[in-house]
């Protein structure tokens, strides 16, 4: 049943009784083409890219919980592709360009909108920064400008840009065509999309062996059986090494927890997204009311979806130092992720050591913008058994010629 | 008539003290001791809201924490606070209150007809339309739903108040106040533990306040009372009151929590903090949290005068307030009699008890009966009527299998729906610390699962609900906890004998249908929902939606349904809606999930989590023994400053009506032609000393370290393991085996913390010891040509000639009759001596080095300055000519690298990628327009065109206007720049122009370095 207002109509009138399930609950069946590990919107969107682009039939992603239950229910929703180095910039660039009709494409609201990134500047090493990325961004045909202060306390009001503010703001780099996205929609709208076109999800189906012979992958043994396929990709963020492993070789990847947190519903009162970096937050409101609140990974490696208490306390002060009439506002829930960063913070995409083996990981905190581009780069890697151009910058064998690209330092973007 | 509903007598309220206060624009009165509900109850005030979709008008639910309609926006501006629970709000002369999410008013609110809609707004109604276009999206339909949803405003303005954090550590922590955590805490105490009792009500007691059963004979509120004063006199115990455990941490061993001090005392902001929030870190954990009352879902149930059975009866016995005239109970449970009985007693009339129970019986429903109240037994409540309140209920009869119901129908007046549909342990704590919670049959409730190294859990939260049981288990887990942590011997004292209630024998009615003989699906016609989330408008229909759409994982029923997403968070629907959910995939309550329950327990202000560090405290400044004196410099007020770090430095010091440009000027010819003087104090510096010290630090520096003589000086490089710069400075050598390193200002934490990490995690059979003396030493750079002369008068003992002090050695002595260290450095390519001494001693040596040489020319210099001279030599700047992407090699540094011994990064390098010749190297670029200043951070391209992507060779790092060299300067990071020396390239400007650059040398001055020995 194709989503639309008038369809909407048609089933109120029958009460909402006739609405199909989004998608389909199969058992796993004894062997596939590709099988995709991990439900998440990076997962969901390869086995739909796979399925609708490659021509490949028998697709099935397996996910240990339920879809969307990782990162991509844990992260705070920003979409931009204002990236310093090239091949970021064209990756996530690529991603955005497919943000931009994805509602349509999956007949699902993703709620993507474009409300506008703000990267805030606080000191003289920030505006260069920030001068250097907006013109790099320019020159590969990416929006983005320079607000001063005074543009900038027009866009948005809400700011404290006083002179006296400990990290003074200084200015700010804007994405117009950076946003938001509804997460748990575009997990369900993939997922939805790719069970139309024949792709096997199966949830609870934990993957706890990845079986090889003579060198090849020939499935993954779940809590649902032994399951055969030529391909298999690792797509589970949080456990990308542990997979790794199970496959016998390790990854250059280190797990920390990352947490958000959300205030009350408000009113709507905040139009764009906020992220500062020197006063370290970022922020946005939801079409719900929510402050959607986000910070810098704990400090430790850990597996635990949990944080310290000390990280929420540090960018609240962050929070309400840049918008102090947020004060009284209050947190109403907070939640962990584990994010896998790699040593040069941009992900890992492509071949494995192992043959038929694919990787698609190490996101760290910024992989829920790149879903879509991801999805459908990394489908094309797997059905041809080679780099997408674009992904090409980003396999693992960077780590062996040192050809990083590194976003840590990069403008000190981090998100 | 004032406070209609009030009772005579009765309830722990402040008769003798009125209160006015406003709801609604409307005034009212209360009493000292009321909360903002209660006093609302107490005026038969009862509509306080509207719903979240449909706009329904909702009453006062709850008498606590888990309110999930009595919202309002509280207080004026500057002290609004948006979405307060009415049932939580203490009640102060003045309040002012307006309800949320309605407009002009709460009776006639121009929204109420969404709920005509309804039948077009099933859940996740919005992820199935609006798709035609992304702008149409953005720009209409988006904003539609975000102006409807969201419920208080921002305050306008910065918040007036303060916050505060306290840190302690106990022996043992209460969490809840209630009858199981005043005893747990007394048997703690007892022992002579540190305990600390926290409860976010006004006072300890709980469910017992203004209750009429007995302990020991005496009323509940004397054992209360006399449990208080015990704790009162025992000096270890910390009782803390209007305090929230937001959440449990660390393993478990944390309690957060938020302690409110003046809202309740008055409106415009009291003395001192407004809140504070505790880390209370304690070996022992005890949850006393206590039960919530479950409702029952059923076809509008969510109208005004719908209450929980156990709030009515707390408005009445605490508060004194009756919520209604005429009563329905509606239970599955016999406990919920007692409510009936209690209420009927304060002059409320009962005109019948709905319980689902085909055959209930035990003594207060005997007592019921005695009372003459009509018992309805086997039925149900399926649909009420009223407007704005109660007016009627419609009762039927349950199926057997409870599934459907049977007529006839029943109408019975009444103005207060009394709803029990059992009790749910709160264990929100026990989960953040890892816990697992299952169905308890016997209970029906979620009881927690013990288990090892979990927070010990008693009273209600545990479902012990008979009263001596749970006093019974607080006292032995209250002495058992304290006896973990060292006090006691683990006995507790006998637990006072109680009047008793009745026990929960009740049954489970997860939901009424509303369709005779339908298969109990309850179906969103409109008007008749059946609410399971009061706050988000999720029905028992949206729940069937959700698994007719496949979403039958409780965690996605709960996104796509929104139940307990609000800000009560599910605390009266998590549980319905998980059953509810489980039902319709065909399983009983045991196969329930519950959604995951994550801090805060109830909301918590941000300023609380903010506390002091905010705005101006939000970071430490760090200053320079000679700030005062950099402030004092020049005539307009001292220096200018930029924030470097934590630091605060001079950028500058300009004259009466200087611009910077030519403050810099003037203070680059000083430090080229005569002398200039920076402190540079801010630079990171560590003593590094132990017998491993030359080993640890080759490995660390990409320079060679043991070849470095006493009393040399070097320069060091600092890689990462990937082969990529990441820090700058210098070694000198003390001693054989002592080290004084230093760093760039901006990387000192950073590089000191890496040093560490590897000793401590890959080398610690080092034996080294690294340690900061940043804040030890003030440095002052004393550079240019008249350096010497300058400092040969103050330093009489030191051979300041070339040939007795060569360029990169360091000497000591006494410098202004200071003991300095002072090193042959140079960062400016002229003849320079780092002068450093202790910190308290850098005004004294900057007044002596003034003295003597502002008749010569030395004039103070800040970083810009610094910065223009360090470029016209080349000299690299960590941070601007590097960004985590640029080697040694790249940077034309190369030639210092060390090619056998090993250290970090040399593996790195080693890699093919940073051998390529074509990769991002150092250069200078000069610009075709001798006064054209390039922006920093622009982008150089072969030939500037429209076609996106256009390559990009490199960027622009720095580029200053030269006063010396009379041209404008810039370096540059190029593809394969050193082939392209000649050549000219293009930087694009951000109007559009273009700048012509020819690649050149990166060293603008004196290149042949004749200038650094003077």
């Amino acid at each position: 049943m194709r989503h639309s207002f008038f369809s909407l109509i048609r089933n109120a009138l029958g009460h909402h009784r006739e609405w199909p399930p989004l998608w389909r609950d199969p058992d796993p069946k004894a062997a596939y083409d590709v099988i995709i590990i991990g439900g998440g919107g990076h997962g969901l969107a390869t086995a739909y890219y796979l399925a609708k682009e490659q021509g490949l039939g028998r697709i099935a992603v397996v996910e240990k919980g339920w879809i969307g239950g990782g990162n991509s229910a844990r992260n705070t929703t920003i979409v931009r592709s204002n990236y310093l180095w090239d091949a970021s910039a064209h990756l996530y660039e690529h991603s955005l360009r497919i943000w931009e009709g994805l509602s349509r494409e999956l007949n699902f609201n993703v709620m993507f909108s474009q409300r506008g990134v703000l990267n805030l500047a606080h000191s003289l090493h920030d505006v260069r920064d920030a001068h250097r990325r907006i013109r790099a961004n320019d020159l590969n045909g990416i929006d983005a400008e320079w607000l001063d202060p005074t543009k900038l306390a027009s866009y948005c009001p809400l700011l404290d840009i006083s002179p006296e503010a400990r990290y003074p703001i200084l200015g700010a780099t804007l994405q117009r065509r950076g946003g938001t996205a509804r997460h748990d929609a575009v997990v369900w709208g993939f997922a939805r999309a790719a069970d139309r076109l024949g792709v096997d999800i199966l949830q609870h189906c934990e993957v706890t062996g990845i079986p090889r012979e003579g060198g090849k992958v020939t499935g993954v043994e779940t809590t649902r059986g032994v399951i055969k396929a030529p391909k298999v990709a690792i797509v589970a963020a949080g456990h990308a090494g542990t997979l790794a492993a199970m496959a016998g070789f390790r990854l250059p990847l280190v797990s920390h927890p990352l947490q958000a947190l959300v205030s009350e519903p408000m009113k709507p009162l905040l139009d764009c997204v906020v992220m500062s970096n020197a006063v370290h937050v970022y922020v946005s409101q939801s079409d719900k009311g929510e402050l959607v609140i986000g910070a810098g990974i704990d400090p430790y490696a850990g597996y635990a979806q949990k944080g310290s208490f000390s990280i929420i306390t540090e960018q609240m002060g962050a929070l309400v130092s840049l918008f102090p009439r947020f004060s009284r506002l209050r947190m109403m829930r907070s939640w962990g992720g584990i994010v896998d960063t790699a040593p040069d913070a941009s992900p890992i995409i492509g071949k494995s050591p192992v043959e038929g083996l694919y990787l698609n990981c190490g996101w760290g905190t910024g992989g829920f913008k790149a879903t879509p581009g991801s999805g459908q780069v990394f489908a094309q890697t797997i059905a041809r058994d080679a780099p997408h151009p674009l992904v090409v910058p980003f396999t693992l064998d960077r780590f062996t010629t040192g050809a990083l690209v590194d976003e840590h330092g990069a403008a000190g973007v981090a998100h | 008539m004032e406070q209609p509903f009030r009772l005579k007598a009765g309830g722990r309220i402040d008769r003798t003290r009125p209160l006015r206060f406003v709801f609604d624009g409307k005034g009212y009165s209360g009493y000292a001791g009321d909360t903002l509900a209660s006093a609302l109850i107490a005026n038969g005030v009862h509509l306080v809201g509207r719903s979240f979709k449909y706009h329904r008008p909702r009453g006062i639910l709850s008498a606590g924490a888990e309110e999930p309609n009595a919202l309002v926006q509280l207080g004026l501006e500057p002290r609004l606070v948006p979405n307060a629970r009415a049932t939580q709000v203490d009640l102060i002369h003045g309040l002012e209150a307006d309800p949320v999410n309605c407009w002009p008013n709460v009776r006639r609110d121009v929204l109420a007809g969404l709920g005509l809609a309804a039948p077009l707004m099933p859940a996740g109604f919005y992820y199935k339309t609006f798709l035609a276009s992304r702008h149409l999206w953005r720009h209409v339909f988006e904003p539609l739903i975000r102006r409807a949803a969201g419920w208080g405003r921002v305050p306008e303005d910065p918040d007036p108040d303060v916050y505060t954090h306290r840190h302690l550590h106990r022996d043992v922590v209460v969490v809840g106040a209630g009858p199981a955590g005043l005893a747990a805490a007394l048997a703690a105490a007892r022992t002579g533990a540190r305990v600390a009792l926290i409860d976010e009500g006004t006072e300890p007691g709980g469910s017992l306040l203004g209750q009429t059963r007995t302990l020991d004979g005496h009323p509940a509120d004397q054992w209360v009372a006399e449990g208080r004063e015990e704790l009162s006199h025992l000096p270890e115990v910390l009782v803390l009151t209007r305090t929230t455990a937001a959440g449990l941490y660390d393993d478990g061993t944390t309690v957060v929590a938020e302690e409110r001090l003046t809202d309740h005392l008055t409106s415009h902001g009291g003395h001192g903090p407004r809140a504070r929030l505790w880390w209370l870190t304690s070996k022992t954990v005890i949850l006393a949290t206590g039960a919530h009352e479950r409702p029952i879902v059923f076809p509008e149930n969510d109208r005004p005068g719908i209450m929980l059975a156990s709030a009515a009866r707390t408005y009445a016995l605490r508060y004194g307030a009756l919520p209604g005239k005429r009563m329905v109970l509606f239970t599955t449970n016999s406990a919920a009699y007692e409510s009936a009985i209690d209420l009927q007693s304060r002059g409320l009339r009962v005109e019948a008890i709905v319980d689902a129970r085909p055959d209930p019986s035990g003594p207060h429903v005997d007592m019921a009966e005695a009372l003459g109240i009509h018992i309805h037994k086997g039925c149900a409540v399926t649909a009420t009527d009223g407007r704005h309140h109660l007016e009627s209920v419609e009762i039927m009869l349950l199926s057997p299998d409870l599934r459907t119901v049977q007529a006839p129908r029943k109408l019975i007046e009444c103005d207060l729906l009394c709803v029990s549909g059992g009790w749910s342990p709160v264990a929100h704590l026990y989960r953040h610390a890892g816990g697992q919670v299952e169905w308890n049959a016997e209970v029906r409730g979620f009881t927690p699962v013990p288990g090892p190294g979990l927070p010990r859990v008693v009273g209600s939260a545990a479902g012990t609900h008979a009263l001596s049981q749970a006093l019974e288990r607080a006292l032995t887990a209250g002495a058992e906890a304290a006896r973990e942590a060292g006090f006691g011997d683990g006995s507790a004292s006998s637990a006072p004998r109680v009047t008793e209630t009745d026990a929960l024998d009740g049954m489970d009615l997860w939901r009424v249908s509303d369709q005779p003989g339908d298969g109990g699906r309850a179906i969103g016609r409109p008007g008749h929902l059946s609410f399971v989330d009061l706050q988000n408008d999720a029905t028992a229909a949206d729940i069937d939606q959700a698994h007719r759409e496949g979403l039958t994982n409780v965690e996605h029923m709960k996104r796509y349904t929104l139940t307990g997403f609000g800000t009560d968070q599910g605390k009266t629907s998590q549980v319905n809606g998980a059953v509810i959910l489980a039902r319709a995939v065909g399983e009983g309550p045991e196969a329930a999930r519950l959604t995951a329950q994550r801090p805060p327990y109830t909301p918590i202000t941000f300023g609380t989590l903010a506390g002091r560090r905010v705005g101006g405290l939000l970071d430490t400044v760090r200053e320079t023994a000679l700030q005062d004196i950099h402030r004092d410099l020049g005539k307009n007020g001292g220096a200018v400053f930029e924030p470097v770090g934590q630091w605060l430095r001079p950028r500058f010091y300009p004259k009466a009506g200087e611009t910077m440009d030519r403050a810099v000027a003037r203070e680059c010819r000083a430090a080229r032609q005569e002398a200039g003087l920076l402190d540079a104090s801010t630079l990171g510096k560590i003593d590094a000393q132990g017998p491993d010290v030359v080993e640890f630090l080759e490995r660390i520096y990409a320079t060679p370290v043991a070849s470095l003589p006493i009393g040399k000086v070097r320069y060091g490089l600092v890689c990462k393991d990937d082969g990529m710069l990441v820090d700058d400075g210098t070694l000198a050598r003390l001693e054989e085996t002592h080290f004084h390193l230093t760093t760039t200002t901006g990387n000192a934490a950073w590089t000191l913390n890496w040093m560490e990490e590897w000793l401590q995690t890959e080398w610690p059979d080092l034996r080294v010891r690294l340690t900061s003396v940043t804040e030890q030493w003030a440095v002052l750079a004393l550079s240019g040509p008249k350096a010497r002369e300058i400092l040969a008068p103050l330093a009489p003992g030191m051979d300041l000639s070339v040939e007795a002090f060569p360029f990169m050695t360091w000497r000591a002595g006494a410098v202004a009759g200071i003991p300095a260290r002072v090193f042959r450095v140079s960062f400016t390519g002229e003849l320079s001596f780092e002068i450093n001494v202790p910190w308290r001693y850098g005004p004294a040596l900057w007044k002596a080095l003034l003295a003597k040489g502002a008749p010569l020319g030395l004039t103070p210099h800040g970083t810009e300055t610094m910065h223009v001279l360090r470029a016209e030599k080349g000299f690299i700047l960590v941070g601007q000519e590097t960004d985590g992407s640029v080697t040694p090699r790249d940077l034309g540094l190369g030639g210092m690298l060390k090619t056998k011994r090993d250290f970090i990064g040399k593996r790195g390098m080693a890699r093919s990628d940073l051998q390529r010749p074509d990769r991002k190297v150092l250069v200078g670029l000069r610009t075709d327009d001798p006064a054209q200043v390039l922006p920093e951070g622009s982008p150089i391209v072969e030939a500037m065109s429209s076609a996106r992507p256009l390559p990009m060779l490199g960027h622009v790092t720095s580029s200053y206007l030269s006063p010396m060299v009379g041209r404008v300067i810039a370096l540059a990071l190029v593809k394969g720049g050193r082939e392209r020396l000649g050549q000219t390239l293009q930087v694009p400007l951000e109007d559009g122009d273009l700048a012509k650059v020819t690649v050149v040398e990166p060293v603008f001055w004196d290149p042949e370095g004749k200038r650094r020995d003077g």
